[in-house]
């Protein structure tokens, strides 16, 4: 009872969260309901019983990866409106639509699945956590490390690209400073 | 009750709203956000199935996939402002420079 409420509140919210970053002019209101589109969607990994997935959703995404949007943001002009040009965006909805209509129509088919057999099976009586823990350093633990080393470089590439003359100003005009500072020179 | 088929179903609705984003944004950030609302809702397809299976592969899945859009983020933004640096925006239909 409470997992289908929870389950319909969420995915109602889900997408109009996420239509709202798809649609929005505004880079904040976009962020802002990216950002709580993703809360919600670890909510989604809770009622799952992927707590771990959950936890690490929360940290990764909406603490990590909005931060640095965010900080991004702070770089470019977020207050202005983006001005987008859309040429034919009937095309992109009919697109769209029909894209939504076949995966609807692929995933209520139903799944005739006697075959599938669980790979590494979850033991309920360890918890989420330690399940994880052990299937991660054990089966999967040369694409951990990939992973890290992958992260390593990405860190450094960031570091590199963003950090270059960083003592410049280039989202303030820099005509309007000059024109104060003659203005001045005139009184 | 709700079934593998619920979640599989409203996965299926953000990924198309993801890619309806992906389609009409110019500006580079705001497809950039449209990118991550897609890889959440394979994220939640993948942990559906490994819910429903009673199988850890998906969650696995779903890790590196949040490890890799955390490093595709991170390059991304570096790469976003060096191009404002050079070019003053971030419009896609201003960088076709390769115009001939």
């Amino acid at each position: 009872m409470y997992e289908q409420i929870a389950f319909y509140l969420f995915s109602v919210l889900t997408v109009i969260l996420f239509l709202i970053t798809v649609m929005s002019k505004n880079v904040l209101y976009a962020m802002t309901s990216l950002a709580s589109g993703m809360v919600l969607i670890s909510g989604f990994f809770f009622i799952l019983g992927a707590d771990f997935l959950g936890v690490v959703q929360l940290i990764v995404y909406v603490g990590a990866v909005m931060a640095l949007y965010s900080f991004a943001m702070m770089f470019f002009d977020a207050t202005r409106e983006v001005k987008e040009k859309n040429t034919n965006s009937a095309l992109v909805f009919i697109l769209g639509g029909m894209s939504a209509l076949v995966l609807v129509l692929m995933f209520a088919a139903p799944i005739f699945s006697e075959k599938i057999q669980a790979l590494y099976p979850m033991h309920p009586e360890a918890g989420n956590a330690q399940d994880v823990g052990i299937v991660l350093f054990t089966k999967y633990l040369i694409p951990f490390e990939v992973a890290a080393v992958m992260l390593l470089v990405a860190m450094i590439a960031g570091i590199i690209l963003a950090g270059k003359k960083m003592d410049q100003s280039f989202t303030q005009d820099m005509s309007v400073d000059e024109e104060i500072l003659t203005q001045k020179d005139v009184k | 009750m709700i079934g593998l088929s619920h979640y599989l179903i409203v996965s299926a609705l953000l990924f198309s709203i993801g890619l309806v984003g992906v389609l009409r944004r110019r500006n580079l950030l705001m497809l950039f956000f449209a990118t991550e609302v897609m890889l959440n809702a394979v994220n939640i397809a993948f942990a559906a199935i490994s819910h429903y299976y009673n199988d850890l592969t998906g969650q696995m899945f779903a890790f590196f996939v949040i490890a890799i859009a955390a490093s595709e983020v991170a390059v991304g933004l570096g790469i976003l402002i060096v191009l404002y640096k050079k070019q003053g925006s971030l419009d896609l239909d201003e960088l076709t420079t390769m115009k001939g």
